[in-house]
């Protein structure tokens, strides 16, 4: 039953192995869970999961595995039932054609279809409309579209009960990686490495040592000095999906590159869709958002921001308040001015366009008074690092 | 077994994650926000057992190599002008760090390698093998320190960098989820013992308000709110009310942004009330 549990938790990418089976056969042997499965559940949670990302794949994975041993392990997961009236609470009113296709239940009702589903479920399943998993409009999951529905775990869906994105669209996972063309891109990108001698006076300075025993006439001057380390940090906000998908390929090098580029002190990669709003998303598929003026307000201005996307859109997703998210929410600026915002904040900053040079009209131009524009070529790329590395704030201060 | 101590409410999880480090001899991992007490996990462990705590405070420029002893080098050349001691004995100019001293110890002892994630990001590779062997080499003397009774190792980690997977397989792992207001109202119980309780309600509302309060680059966090209360506590206040007036804000916002992040979300509630 154990051995089946790994392979569950495996099954949903939780990395687990002979070292985990075998700490966890010891710590059972031990008997350390004091024969309860509440104690199993918190001993294997500490032994199989190594990562806070993987905590909710464990919880889940452990209610599919153990639900039928007793009801506790329903019970024992109380943090689900508390998420799910959470956010039943927050559950938002829609537009009367969405309200009529779904009925409103209420959260009690909502809480026993889940548990009763949680039982009859055998695996995980996304975009369905059924079943507890991600991306479908099934009332219980995460990342669904169904607006009176329970999330199940994470952060929420990314598209905020989207209605205007009709159907559930499949993003590539840029995460993949690529052995092709990568190291072009690697080389291209090293050139913003820098360097810079910070910290403890911890190395020996050779030269400056010599030198100051020289000087000194013969007696000992020692010189010391920090060693050198790498001091570039650099954020990374990726448009995908719709109108990006012919570039995926070439997008997903670049990223590839950037992930494996050791000379960064820091890399953080943020996903959004067309045009930046409210909020930036931790994953191509658009989970888990972080609003932007929180964004802002972690991430320095010495941080190189690097934005990729096609800068092509709807006129007015670019300039009227709420243009994709819909005129309900609280913070609907218009696009144009979230991107601003957001290039205001750095004093490095440069946008890569996978279109080709001679369609840049429209938005694109707009937002070409924004952000120094650069094609994502191998060349273009190379110039962009030019850019980041001298500085400037973008078009306006290099003209006046 | 680790159960917690009076002074560190440890909920059933992080027992669990103790004593499995306990038995199984593994290093403790604990992630989890600034201020849920990651470090003083480490002092209730040593409490508990009865055995004493060496604490190393890793720091961006900390490498593994400190962590096992240094050799003082610019001292030795410094003896030999000015003819300080004998400089040929390499062995009084080795010095044993944190981890060294651990093993060295006669006695167990509980070593806190606290916030590993401020280092360099390989610095946690470059203890895999130490950690596993407890033992290691002083390549300047050919001298071998090895723990004589392993130490209880925990190592605790503000999630500022991905650490790598061969380090994170060989711990228990434990994340400290924010205390929820159950648990902060017993907390708050441990360290102001005898608080009226409308003004710790009170107080403990306004936290968790002002937690939830999205725009702040520094959400308070636990030992922050016990400060607080201490200074309400010393300074007589009975009655809290989240606006302009709230006093000595200092003691949970530390940042002069987040202050007037809230004074002017304070002000525009206001305004829309009127």
């Amino acid at each position: 039953m154990i051995f089946e549990f790994l392979y569950e938790l495996r099954s949903r990418k939780v990395p687990v192995g002979p070292h985990e089976a075998v700490a966890l056969a010891r710590a059972l042997g031990g008997g350390l869970h004091e024969s309860s499965l509440d104690g199993f559940y918190h001993v294997a949670r500490s032994l199989l999961v190594h990562s806070e990302k993987h905590l909710d794949k464990f919880d889940e994975a452990f209610l599919k595995h153990f639900h039928g041993v007793e009801s506790a392990a329903l019970q024992m997961t109380q943090e689900l039932l508390d998420w799910l009236r959470d956010a039943a609470a927050g559950a938002r009113e829609l537009t009367g054609e969405e309200r009529e296709l779904l009925e409103s239940l209420d959260v009690e009702q909502l809480t026993r279809m889940l548990e009763e589903r949680l039982r009859e479920q055998r695996g995980r399943h996304d975009r369905g409309n059924r079943w507890v998993g991600t991306a479908g409009t099934s009332r219980f999951g995460n990342a669904g579209r169904n607006p009176q529905g329970i999330r199940v775990g994470g952060e929420g869906g990314g598209l905020r009960g989207a209605v205007k994105l009709a159907e559930a669209r499949l993003y590539r996972d840029y995460r993949d990686d690529l052995v092709l063309d990568v190291r072009q891109v690697a080389v291209a990108l090293r050139k913003l490495r820098a360097f810079a001698r910070e910290g403890a006076l911890d190395e020996l300075d050779l030269e400056g040592t010599i030198d100051a025993t020289a000087k000194n006439a013969g007696e000992l001057e020692v010189k010391v000095r920090p060693p050198r380390r790498p001091n570039t940090r650099v954020l990374l906000l990726m448009d995908v999906g719709g109108s990006m998908d012919p570039w995926a390929e070439m997008v997903s090098r670049l990223f590839t590159a950037a992930r494996k580029a050791t000379h960064f002190k820091d890399l953080q990669t943020y996903y959004f869709h067309n045009c930046v709003y409210g909020r930036v998303y931790t994953t191509p598929q658009l989970q888990q958002g972080v609003p932007v003026t929180e964004l802002l307000a972690r991430i320095g201005r010495h941080y190189k921001l690097i934005v990729v996307g096609d800068a092509s859109m709807a006129p007015y997703e670019l300039y009227e308040r709420g243009g994709a998210q819909g005129y309900w929410d609280a913070d609907a600026e218009p696009g144009l001015s979230w991107l601003m915002k957001i290039a205001e904040h750095f004093d490095r900053s440069c946008w890569l366009n996978p279109e080709p040079q001679r369609s840049w009209f429209g938005t694109i131009e707009t937002i070409r008074k924004v952000f120094e524009m650069y094609p994502l070529t191998l060349e273009g790329l190379g110039e962009a690092v030019n850019h980041l590395v001298r500085g400037g704030r973008g078009r306006t201060t290099l003209v006046g | 077994m680790f159960r917690g101590t009076e002074q560190y409410l440890a909920s059933e999880g992080l027992q669990h994650a103790v004593n499995c480090a306990l038995v199984l001899e593994r290093p403790l991992l604990v992630k989890g926000e600034p201020g849920t007490g990651k470090t003083l996990l480490a002092e209730a462990i040593a409490r508990s057992l009865g055995l004493p705590l060496i604490t190393w405070n890793v720091k961006s420029t900390s490498r593994a190599q400190d962590g096992l002893y240094v050799y003082d080098t610019v001292q030795r050349l410094y003896d030999s002008r000015f003819g300080d001691g004998d400089v040929r004995d390499i062995k009084r100019y080795i010095r044993l760090g944190p981890l060294g001293q651990s093993f060295a110890s006669k006695q167990r002892v509980v070593l806190l390698i606290d916030e590993v994630d401020k280092a360099d990001i390989e610095f946690p590779n470059d203890l895999l093998h130490e950690l596993d062997r407890m033992r290691f080499k002083i390549l300047e003397t050919d001298e071998e320190i090895a723990a004589a009774q392993r130490p209880v190792v925990v190592i605790s980690s503000n999630n500022e960098k991905e650490l790598p997977d061969a380090f994170l397989r060989r711990c228990v792992f434990h994340f400290i989820e924010f205390p929820d207001t159950d648990l902060m109202r017993r907390i708050v119980a441990v360290h102001h013992p005898k608080l009226d309780s409308t003004l710790t309600e009170q107080a403990l509302r306004i936290f968790y308000e002002l937690r939830a309060f999205a725009r702040l680059r520094k959400r308070p966090s636990t030992s922050e709110l016990i400060d607080w209360i201490a200074v309400l506590k010393a300074s007589g206040v009975k009655d809290l009310q989240l606006d302009e007036t709230l006093p000595y804000l200092g003691a949970l916002l530390k940042r002069e942004q987040d202050m007037l992040a809230l004074q002017e979300h304070l002000g525009g509630t206001r305004r829309n009330r009127a």
